[in-house]
């Protein structure tokens, strides 16, 4: 099981959190200005590395809420990212 | 090496391990069932022969050593049941075609349904596949209970069996000599097997790729056919492309040998368990997938402990089995559960069969004919052309969450 680094709670097991997926995906600004390949690649494109990730959290069963790790996706390890601060 | 009459010989191997040529016509990009499909396909049925399958690992060491060997055509949606009826129809004549024991064992899938929801859509999906002429019915709990009697179909259970769906002609096959068979059957055709072979890069002209750069040297392509699952994605980034893929790790588990006492498959989509038991005697049980992303061939033991939790609550005499040994594979989810096969518009000469998630492994003949074919021609194949990567963009989803009987 992994053990997630809340920023607010410490570190706690994995069953504590929810999964966000990739960090940094923001709701385009003016969604009607997409075309249809711009707004595909919004909803279904994201990163999928074989390696260090930046992915959203979520204290579920704790404080409920978000952080940022980094986390390599072969070994697992796991380090709060500068952002893990910053509450979004 | 210490000999004994008592020990067997060792078998003749069954394929000729090849060292990689500097060119083919066809690279196929991953040893699994996929890849070896494929091979076989190109070679037997499209004569192409020129054909390399490169493998980082061994043969058939990823996904198709680590799934649980379901075998179903039982999806909702026509294209579905397009592409997975035509593999169900090649599993059932492969032993021949193959000329190679599989164990193919059509005892029969049942999807259980544990509340009115479940059992809307599972009467929806029974009614979908007889218009698609899938073998599938619909089963009151007490036939349940007749076809699995160590499943507790009373209302005890947390959530009670409610009725469930049936395919009769689904089934379990013995995923190793699945992979030798097609192995062997595509060396003998003049298929290249070439293990511990990494792609590390691609090397291009314009819009085409012309050569693989492997851990073995530079194999030059006249086509590239990536068959890569969970490691999809990483490949055709190195060319450049997104696909809508995410890696997850998926677990299973095996018991030790019991005696037979389940002598059909049964998957319960919505407590998160599939079990079946295999031809030595081991209960074979999957789960969902680990929710993060992974790469890592290993997920969360919490996932097995609900997954266990599920299979003893609808099977309670499981309480007294014990977990021989867990693994994990890596399986790369679509955001439709459905597969991604086509042609990769970006470059004249590359083709991806991606995708498959959780269920790739009943789609193994199936696939590798389609994709072959696509290949081939150049073109995509009548099954294979809903499945394009285009899809995302025009909208026009396969949603099979709900036939895909795994949660993720």
């Amino acid at each position: 099981m992994l053990t997630l680094p809340c920023p607010f709670c410490g570190p706690r097991d994995e069953t504590e959190f929810g999964y966000g997926g990739e960090a940094g995906v923001a709701y385009p600004e003016r969604p009607a200005d997409l075309d249809d390949a711009a707004w595909a690649e919004y909803l279904f494109l994201r990163a999928n590395p074989r390696g260090w990730f930046t992915e959203r959290w979520v204290h579920r069963a704790g404080c409920r809420q978000w952080f940022t790790v980094r986390r390599h996706t072969v070994t697992n390890e796991v380090v709060p990212d500068a952002a893990a601060q910053e509450v979004r | 090496m210490r000999t004994s009459e008592r020990l067997p010989g060792h078998p003749d191997f069954l394929w000729a391990t090849a060292d990689p040529k500097s060119s083919y016509d066809v690279v196929v990009v991953g040893g699994g069932g996929h890849g070896l499909a494929t091979a076989y396909y190109l070679a037997a049925n499209h004569g192409i022969t020129n054909v390399a399958v490169i493998e980082k690992g061994w043969l058939a060491g990823g996904n198709m050593a680590r799934n649980t060997t379901i075998i179903r055509s039982n999806y909702l949606w026509d294209e579905s049941a397009g592409i997975y009826e035509h593999s169900l129809g090649l599993w059932e004549g492969l032993e021949e075609e193959l000329d190679c024991e599989i164990l193919f064992s059509q005892r029969g899938v049942m999807n259980v349904a544990h509340s009115l929801g479940d059992v809307r859509e599972g009467r929806r999906r029974v009614n979908a596949n007889q218009l698609n002429g899938i073998d599938a019915q619909w089963l009151e709990p007490d036939e349940v209970g007749k076809l699995a009697p160590v499943l507790d179909v009373t209302d005890r259970p947390r959530y009670p069996v409610m009725g469930a769906t049936f395919q009769p002609r689904g089934g379990i096959a013995k995923h190793d000599y699945v992979a030798w068979g097609y192995a062997r059957a595509a060396a003998a055709l003049g298929v290249d097997i070439i293990q511990d072979c990494e792609v590390q890069g691609f090397e291009t002209d314009g819009d085409t790729v012309t050569a693989v750069k492997t851990s073995r040297g530079r194999i030059a392509c006249g086509r590239l056919a990536l068959c890569a699952a969970g490691h999809s994605g990483v490949l055709a980034s190195q060319l450049g492309v997104r696909l809508p893929v995410q890696s997850h790790p998926l677990q299973a588990l095996v018991s030790e040998l019991l005696d037979q006492v389940l002598d059909t498959v049964v998957m319960s989509n919505a407590v998160h368990v599939y079990v079946s038991q295999a031809h030595k005697g081991e209960l074979v049980m999957g789960a969902g997938v680990d929710a993060h992303l992974g790469y890592g061939q290993r997920g969360s033991f919490h996932v097995i402990e609900e997954q266990m939790a599920a299979a003893v609550e609808l099977f309670p005499v499981f309480a007294r089995a014990h977990v021989l040994r867990t693994w994990a594979g890596i399986v790369d989810v679509t955001p439709d559960a459905s597969p991604i096969v086509g042609h990769l518009a970006q470059w004249a000469n590359a083709y991806v069969n991606c995708g498959w998630g959780t269920g790739g492994f009943k789609a193994t003949p199936g696939i590798g004919s389609v994709f072959a074919d696509t290949v081939a021609h150049e073109a995509p194949h009548r099954l294979a052309e809903p499945y394009a990567l285009d899809r995302f963009v025009s909208g026009r989803l396969i949603d099979e969450h709900g036939a895909a009987a795994v949660a993720h």
